[in-house]
């Protein structure tokens, strides 16, 4: 297991190398002068100029590109222009926020759609089978800002169950000492059981809006992961010896069916990380997603870059563990690696 | 739906019956829900099982057999349900009891073992949980004893080293041992009743000896039924006391198995008796009857094969091919047919990493070398052989012997590590494999595969599927010239010109096995490779199959290097036989002499592994 992961690791090296240069030089042809836009409005050329060579942007390409690189391997992800602060430190700030979201949104779109598939895949054809085909359409079809606002109107608005969806905690809570960045678990480490009830208040309408756009494809591929395995030939033999239909459905057939699962949930998972700007938008979440975005938006190279290599990064990590939860399934993959 | 179980349950325990009838089945019907409406699989089915009887269900594809025995054991799909008929196992009415009733007798009172072992097995539970999983179900285990209990049925199988085995998934055992497995799945409750459906297909003949010696050993000690499945007349013949033979859903002939064979009364019967290789026949003896006598429209063995053979298709063919060698080729080979090897292998030897060998990429890397009979497995291992202008080889052996691996190099499709192949006296070998396929020589060369289905394009009609090697290097472009060849090729395989444009999932297994032969003589090759063309095939429809390669044969002037481990459908077919045992040739001689009279002990066991009716 150590030789895969040791493997698999030295096997993202060149696309990490590729996702560097590629971000450097995607920033630098996007269009927009982020020396002109900084300066303002009324500036001089000659003060554009100025703020160009503070800025390095005077160089030639490949210079810059020997800076970009030196200072990244120091851990130096350059400085935002627009907020000033070290891109790294917004990063690791910005992360857990998202990270904590995500997860939360797809852990919950996992209890609901893998029982639901498994159920829409035994009874094919049934009331359970119509229906999981009506929520999944529904959850794929429906745009997630339009699902946030709409569950904000109703649970916050109309019902007043929820919190007003203004970020991580609201105004008057304190955040729980950094450990891991979530503050569920951190409020639950330090103790501190009001911080937790608020925080999980305040996730529970925004990740409800992504489990909602991600059990769709969970749901569907487990569906028909199931009914492939549940018509395959140890099925058959399982139930030719007797075996009860808890025994087949879940020991012999989802565990053979999640494998597929699994490789969806990974691309969902990373999917929905990048992708869930319009969430934290609604949400006023502090995600990375919407600071990357802004980012984008003023032409701010050094943020972009280091959303895009954090994403590299946390993209390698996740199919590694992909990888080492498929080895744990299945033992035909682990005798491959 | 109460109502109608309740006065069946008054009998619902199982009693001995008088007359010893372990299993009846009464007028039984099945049903399907198919999207052309009610399919009926199973018609008015009457059958018996005494205890301790063996019964044979033969037939081939589409008889019903599979669906009988399933239906026994109520595991059909949703789609098939029992229209008419009744049930009886032990007095107990399977028709209708009720689901619970039938869970409690699946694998403790009736079982099943299936055709494919590795697929009907969990692939990702160890063999010992999945052995152990029936036990405990049925309350003959509990976790504290279960291993010990496995351990010892595995024993009862066979199983050397059931510890370690205990632990091991199906795809680090051979198949043969998987289906010990499903056998010990099978056996582990010692149900009275076991159905094996097909239990030996896809296995060595000599394997399935052993699995079928060790079925009615097991069975005959403790006083169990079974009904066994199979296409294999020589199969039931061997094992079974009773045979019952079935058509399209009928049966059309039950007697004991002896009368069976000695004097079978349905015309069905006879024709699968007939269709079946057996010692001391040719090919002729195959057909039915009125086939045989009838067919004689090709004389064989043609006293000369013409060169020209091929030439209604060859101004087709001229175009725009200068085909270099194949010419003087062809007139050295009718000069002096008998002499000039059209093929010649020597030396031949492909060696394999050996899987499981951990870490020989790293340990490359930095140097290290171990010992290579550890991390070199020699799938070909030296073999030299030729095929001469005209002439029939096979090539046989059992499973992971190197035959296939031999013709695949032949083919050029992979690189051999060392040793020489030479065809119409150029050194291919020295070709690389990626090379080959834009070579010239490409198109002498021609192979059949295995599995007719698998290896046409499934989007491909068979025109087109046909007209494949045409386009890639008969340097034809489509329009009526091609046309007309695909309709000349489909004509002299026998398939029906209106079958043409139909895809493969719309024609049968043997109209499929004709694309697939029609394709590899398109190009009118020197050689075509034969990779066990029939073995997916029902007995007749290979009957048929192998007279259609005979007749081809001497119509275009090929040669063909046959690859099976059916020493008789070899010999059908073969002028000469080399015997492959591990990537070695232990025999070689005439198809005669090695049928007749084997010189080495392998072949004498192959040979004495195959069962054959009593005729």
């Amino acid at each position: 297991m150590l030789k895969l992961i040791a493997s698999r690791l030295a096997t993202a090296v060149p696309s990490l190398i590729g996702v560097v240069i590629v971000t450097f030089l995607l920033t630098r042809v996007l269009p927009g002068d982020t020396a002109a836009y900084f300066a303002g409005p009324a500036a001089t050329p000659q003060a554009i100029a100025e703020i160009r060579a503070k800025l390095g942007l005077d160089k030639s390409m490949p210079e810059q590109f020997v800076d970009y690189v030196s200072a990244l391997a120091k851990g130096d992800l350059g400085s935002s222009l627009s907020t000033g602060q070290p891109v790294i430190t917004e990063i690791a700030t910005r992360l857990p926020a998202s990270a904590e979201l995500t997860l939360a949104g797809l852990i919950l779109a996992l209890v609901i759609a893998i029982p639901f598939g498994i159920a829409a895949a035994v009874k094919q054809g049934s009331w359970v089978d119509h229906s999981c085909r009506i929520i999944t359409t529904a959850g794929v079809s429906l745009p997630v800002f339009f699902t946030g606002l709409l569950l904000v109107y109703v649970f916050y608005f109309k019902l007043g169950w929820a919190p007003a969806p203004l970020g991580r905690l609201d105004a008057f809570a304190t955040a729980p000492p950094d450990i891991t960045g979530f503050y569920l678990i951190d409020s639950l480490l330090a103790g501190d059981l009001e911080t937790f009830r608020a925080s999980l208040a305040q996730l529970v309408i925004p990740a409800l809006t992504l489990a909602i756009f991600a059990l769709a494809p969970i749901a569907r591929m487990t569906r028909a992961s199931m009914l492939s395995v549940l018509s395959s030939e140890f099925v058959r033999t399982a139930r030719a010896a007797g075996l009860t239909p808890y025994k087949v459905i879940i020991v012999y057939a989802f565990r053979n069916a999640m494998l597929p699962v699994i490789t969806t949930l990974g691309m969902v998972f990373s999917f929905l990380l990048g992708a869930n700007v319009l969430v934290e938008k609604v949400f006023a979440w502090p995600g990375i997603g919407s600071y990357a975005v802004e980012a984008l938006i003023t032409s701010d190279f050094a943020p972009v870059q280091g959303f895009v290599l954090a994403m590299a990064i946390l993209y390698v990590l996740l199919n590694l563990l992909i990888d080492i939860a498929y080895g744990i399934i299945d033992p035909r993959a682990r005798a491959e690696a | 739906m109460h109502g109608v179980i309740d006065p069946a349950t008054a009998d619902l325990q199982p009693k001995e019956e008088a007359h010893g009838k372990l299993l009846e089945v009464k007028d039984l019907t099945v049903e399907f829900v198919t999207r052309n409406g009610l399919v009926k699989a199973v018609k008015n089915v009457n059958l018996t099982v005494a205890k301790g009887e063996t019964l044979g269900i033969v037939g081939e594809s589409g008889s019903g057999k599979s669906v009988t025995s399933y239906t026994v054991m109520r595991i059909l799909d949703r789609a098939g349900r029992i229209a008419e008929g009744s049930i009886a196992f032990s007095g107990l009415d399977i028709a209708h009891a009720p689901e619970s009733q039938m869970r409690d007798l699946r694998g403790r009172e009736m079982s099943m073992i299936f055709q494919n072992p590795r697929a009907a097995l969990n692939p990702i539970r160890t063999v010992g949980r999945q052995i152990g999983d029936v036990l405990m179900h049925h309350l003959q285990a509990d976790p504290r004893n279960v291993k010990e209990k496995v351990i010892d049925i595995l024993n009862q199988v066979r199983i050397a080293r059931p510890e370690e085995r205990y632990h091991a998934y199906p795809f680090e055992l051979s198949g043969g041992m998987c289906q010990r497995i499903v056998i010990a799945l099978a056996l582990a409750c010692r149900p009275q009743l076991m159905i094996a459906d097909e239990p030996t297909t896809g296995l060595d003949v000599t394997t399935q000896k052993a699995v079928m010696d060790l079925v009615t050993e097991l069975t005959r000690e403790r006083g169990m039924s079974t009904i066994l499945i199979t296409h294999d007349l020589g199969l039931a013949a061997a094992y079974c006391d009773t045979v019952m033979v079935m058509e399209k859903g009928v049966v059309v002939e039950t007697a004991p198995a002896e009368q069976i064979f000695r004097n079978p009364q349905h015309p069905y019967t006879r024709k699968l008796m007939r269709a079946t290789p057996r010692p001391g026949i040719t090919l002729k003896d195959l057909l039915p009857e009125s086939e045989a006598s009838s067919s004689t429209s090709v004389p064989f063995p043609l006293p000369n094969p013409p060169p020209q053979a091929g030439e209604g298709a060859g101004d087709a063919l001229s175009v725009g091919d200068p085909l270099p060698l194949a010419g003087e080729g062809r007139e050295g080979a009718a000069a002096s047919a008998a002499d000039i090897p059209l093929l010649k292998v020597e030396n031949l030897l492909k060696e394999y990493p050996r899987q499981g060998v951990t870490g020989s990429f790293m340990s490359g890397l930095l140097g290290k070398k171990g010992d290579p009979k550890d991390t070199i497995f020699r799938a070909v291992d030296g073999i030299s052989f030729e095929v001469k202008k005209g002439e029939s080889v096979g090539l046989v052996g059992e499973s992971g012997c190197g035959k296939s691996t031999t013709s695949t190099i032949v083919m050029r499709l992979i690189d051999p590590t060392a040793g020489k192949i030479t065809f119409a006296g150029e050194d291919i070998g020295a070709i690389p494999a990626k090379d080959f396929a834009h070579h010239p020589m490409r198109r002498r060369i021609q192979m059949v595969f295995q599995d007719p289905t698998e290896s046409l394009n499934p989007r491909y009609t068979a025109s087109r599927a046909i007209a494949d090697p045409l386009l890639r290097m008969g340097g034809m472009s489509g329009g009526a010239k091609m046309r007309a060849r695909v309709e000349e090729l489909a004509s002299m395989v026998g398939l029906p010109g209106d079958l043409l444009d139909r895809f493969p999932h719309q024609l049968s297994g043997g109209q499929k096995a004709r694309v697939g032969i029609a394709r590899a003589i398109a190009l009118n090759p020197d050689l075509v490779i034969l990779d066990e063309p029939t073995a997916a095939l029902d007995v007749s429809v290979q009957a048929v199959v192998l007279n259609l390669l005979e007749e081809l044969k001497h119509k275009i002037g090929m040669s063909y290097l046959f690859v099976s481990h059916d020493l008789h459908v070899v010999k059908l077919l073969c002028d000469r036989v080399i015997v492959m045992r591990q990537g070695r040739v232990v025999e070689e001689g005439t198809s005669e002499q090695v049928l007749e009279a084997p010189k080495d002990a392998y072949t004498r066991e192959l040979l004495s592994a195959i069962p054959h009716p009593p005729v």
